[in-house]
């Protein structure tokens, strides 16, 4: 493996000597996310050739594979164990590895419960702008030598690093899950959801969408059992699959070539009132609109920065505009500040997060 | 400029009493909570409001003085050492919970607040604040977001760096950024993680937006004494290996268990080389089903003795002897020096050892009290300062015990940070390439370098000076401990 390392550095080093920009890509999943990438006149940087797990043990509750894993692969391992990544990353296809869920930054429908990706991230091994083999944070739970650069990469969407390897912190899956429904109108559906986030409730996801509160519930059976009497509601059968279809986008929600956007806005916020359909996540710190025309991009990006939050344009981005929400200024210099640290000759998926970086 | 003009300068828009500069009003900052490291600073300046942290920052960025932040001198690491030609920036006043709000689950405070006062002010909501440093009654929310600290319960319930949602910095230009938002996550890099454990040394924090959590219903707590060590380390893997994440996991060594069990009488069986506290916390079938199973589980890991807390006074007496383990070390010895690495928790017995052969070489005793969930090790060494050169070996000897952290992979570390204290094991764990590169970060926020300066990320001269040996990762994790 340690070949395959040289030969990243090669590439990195030309690239940085020649200022060819680096397309950094694992499975290609999450091609479609973010800034369209310069296709013209850069150099593809293959990850998935740097795959496997290095280390693993389940009592330690802590995981190190190399950035090409397949997440598929990861997570099979950690079920084997009863254990599992407690983020549910949205995979988005078969192909998608490791190192692309970090760099991309998502996370599933328990991240309200259990935290995101950045929180299960103890450690990572990169490669900088200069082809620098750099190690950060480490293979335990609590660590704060040094600046927490581990953390940084999650969600930089590739453009600070090359990631070689990651360690997660991993957690024992629940012994019993089950899935409540129950019909409401969504500003008390916002309410309930919020309420019950305030209660000591094993709630590890919630839903709405078309008239109905979907609540998952988590944990040791009489926990669960209790909960569910305090709740109410009826059980839905097959709540495995319609959590998939959640975190995946196969729910019907998810239209094909519609507008997608993405509002992680304050839980309590109430119904927002924008043209399309909503679907809530995280307690309704989540709100995904399914939308073609209606207010256009800079009202959504108003509501949802009124609402404590921000907007991304996920998927299907006709307009060609910056799909992240735009920073303030004196962010906006730290931001490049930082790029020139990490990347100083730019080569690392310039644009792809912002024009700027 | 002249300390005077400084002074001068400052009290052009600060009441004079929020500017010290006469030694015997300096001396009270001439140290924080590792007190073997004292500074005067030049000046101390007490702050009231943003605005005027505003104006102290432009000053001192304009005459490129050194800016040191303070919040309760409580931590562990001399990160709040003053700097002799600096101002001490004391957020001390700054101790205003500006909202809660229950609903969203949120409090919004200054970074003077004490750590356990945002727990206190959201019980009539059921609420709380999870991270609970020992410190918590008098740390500030400021300073535990400098440090990243952690506590007794992190394993279940996270660090700092999760629980909070958002920060209001200053840069060094004085320069206002809101960094995360109400939103669970925000746009562009993660720069609420780099703040977090950043030791001062990036910007100043001058509100936090925290994460409440709800109040569990019930709270209990299994104690179970071993009469090994390893055994004691295997059954906390049975623990974990059971699918169970506790609320708390705590270990004592034999030496702590006699150090507190004479001082407190919680109950502790001395005839014990180690005792672990394993707490379960929820809702009362929760913890009725967690707690049935870890009884069960310390018995087939071979406890000889275990209790489980049958009241709430109960649970509170067994928790006193941990958390009277610092006073107590107080209490046997003139002094005490605490030491704070993390391992990986199947190193422990291996460590444990390595320590107990240092003790002997060194001649000084040393117990050890362990957050054994999240293998956060706090060897207390004790010494009497009094004594010349015990200081001296004392401090040699807890770094040989962070170089012999890091080789069992583990971090100098895990929850006081690097502060002045362990500058030079920096440059055992990390090579040169990561230290250029902390230097880097820095740089992206603080190019002059005014922000803390000489604290947490060593010089890269100062480590070539030192020789340091750098531990390459990987090669030696499985390795027997090598040198010690």
């Amino acid at each position: 493996m340690q070949t395959t390392i040289d030969q990243y550095q090669a590439v990195i080093r030309a690239a940085a000597e020649s200022k060819t920009p680096l397309r950094i890509r694992g499975g290609g999943t999450k091609d479609f996310y973010g800034n369209p990438a310069a296709e013209q006149n850069s150099t593809l940087l293959d990850m998935t050739g740097y795959n496997g797990i290095v280390d693993y043990e389940p009592t330690e509750l802590v995981i190190t594979a190399r950035a090409g894993t397949r997440l598929a692969d990861l997570e099979a391992e950690l079920d084997r164990h009863g254990q599992m990544l407690a983020f549910e990353p949205p995979h988005f296809g078969a192909a998608a590895t490791l190192g692309g869920c970090v760099a991309a930054g998502l996370s599933g429908p328990r991240r309200a419960s259990a935290g995101s990706v950045r929180d299960f991230v103890l450690g990572v091994r990169l490669l900088d702008g200069k082809g620098e083999d750099l190690h950060f944070g480490g293979q335990v739970m609590k660590n704060v030598a040094g600046y927490d650069v581990s953390r940084l990469m999650a969600g930089s969407m590739g453009t600070l690093g090359v990631l070689l390897e990651v360690s997660l912190k991993v957690l024992p899956k629940p012994a019993i899950e089950t899935t409540l429904c129950m019909a409401m109108d969504e500003a008390a559906a916002i309410e309930k959801m919020n309420q019950w986030a305030g209660k000591p409730l094993p709630i590890s996801a919630t839903c709405y969408t078309d008239g109905q509160l979907f609540v998952r519930l988590s944990g040791a059976e009489p926990a669960v059992r209790a909960a569910q009497v305090k709740l109410g509601g009826k059980t839905l059968a097959d709540d495995k699959i319609f959590w998939r279809s959640v975190r995946e986008h196969t729910h019907g929600f998810f239209q094909p070539d519609k507008p997608l956007w993405r509002l992680s806005i304050k839980s309590t916020t109430p119904p927002l009132s924008l043209t399309g359909k909503q679907l809530l996540e995280w307690n309704g710190g989540l709100r995904w609109l399914s939308t073609d025309g209606g207010e256009g991009a800079e009202a959504i990006r108003a509501a949802a920065k009124e609402a404590g939050g921000h907007a991304t344009l996920f998927r299907h981005n006709k307009s060609g505009i910056s799909v992240f929400h735009p920073l303030p200024s004196g962010m906006m210099k730290i931001h490049r500040a930082l790029k020139e640290k990490f990347d100083p000759s730019g080569i690392f998926n310039p644009g792809r997060l912002y024009s700027e970086i | 400029m002249s300390a005077q003009e400084l002074v001068n300068q400052l009290r052009s828009f600060l009441p004079p009493d929020a500017v010290l500069h006469e030694t015997e009003d300096l001396k009270p900052y001439e140290c924080d909570g590792l007190s073997a490291y004292r500074q005067l600073p030049m000046i101390v300046v007490l702050p009231q409001t943003e605005e005027q942290i505003v104006k102290v920052l432009q000053l001192c960025s304009a005459t490129q003085t050194p800016v040191v932040a303070r919040g309760a001198g409580t931590g562990l690491s001399g990160g709040a050492l003053p700097h002799a030609q600096g101002v001490l920036l004391s957020l001390a006043k700054l101790k205003q919970i500006i909202a809660i709000d229950p609903l969203a689950r949120t409090a919004r405070v200054q970074p003077g607040v004490r750590n356990l006062a945002i727990s206190e002010a959201a019980v009539p909501y059921g609420l709380y604040y999870a991270p609970d440093p020992s410190s918590q009654i008098a740390c500030s929310i400021g300073g535990n977001v400098a440090e990243n600290s952690g506590g007794v319960h992190c394993l279940k319930y996270g660090l700092t760096v999760h629980n909070i949602l958002k920060l209001r910095v200053l840069t060094i230009d004085g320069e206002c950024l809101e960094i995360g938002g109400d939103s669970l996550d925000s746009a562009g890099y993660d720069l609420l993680a780099l703040m977090t454990g950043s030791e001062g040394m990036l910007g100043i924090v001058t509100e936090i937006t925290v994460k409440l959590i709800p109040k569990p219903e019930k709270a209990q707590l299994v104690m179970a004494a071993f009469d090994d060590v390893q055994k004691a380390g295997s059954a906390v893997a049975n623990v974990i290996g059971a699918g169970i994440i506790p609320a708390g996991m705590e270990m004592m060594d034999k030496i702590t268990i006699h150090a507190v069990e004479e001082f407190l009488h919680a109950g502790y069986d001395l005839n014990a080389e180690a005792i672990l506290l394993c707490e379960s916390d929820g809702s009362t079938e929760e913890v009725a089903d967690e707690i049935r199973r870890i009884h069960a589980i310390m018995q087939q890991s071979g406890a000889t003795n275990i209790s489980t807390s049958s009241n709430e006074a109960e649970r509170l007496k067994f928790w006193a002897g941990r958390k009277a383990a610092f006073p107590a070390a107080g209490r046997v010895s003139p002094d005490y020096y605490c030491m704070d690495g993390t391992i990986p928790r199947k190193r422990l017995a291996d460590v444990l050892r390595g320590i107990e052969e240092l003790s002997q070489e060194y001649g000084l005793r040393c117990m050890n009290v362990f957050h054994a969930g999240d293998g956060n090790l706090h060897p207390l060494i004790l010494y009497d300062a009094n004594k010349p050169g015990e200081l001296e070996r004392t401090e040699e000897f807890g770094g040989k015990i962070l170089e012999m952290c890091i080789h069992a992979g583990g971090t100098i570390t895990g929850e006081h940070g690097v502060g002045m204290e362990k500058i030079n094991q920096m440059c055992s764990q990390f090579g040169t390439g990561e230290l250029a590169m902390f230097h880097a970060v820095k740089a992206a926020f603080d190019p002059a370098g005014l922000l803390n300066p000489g604290k947490a990320v060593p010089e890269l001269h100062r480590c070539a000076e030192m020789g340091a040996m750098h531990v390459h990762r990987g090669e030696q994790k499985f390795a027997e401990l090598p040198r010690f």
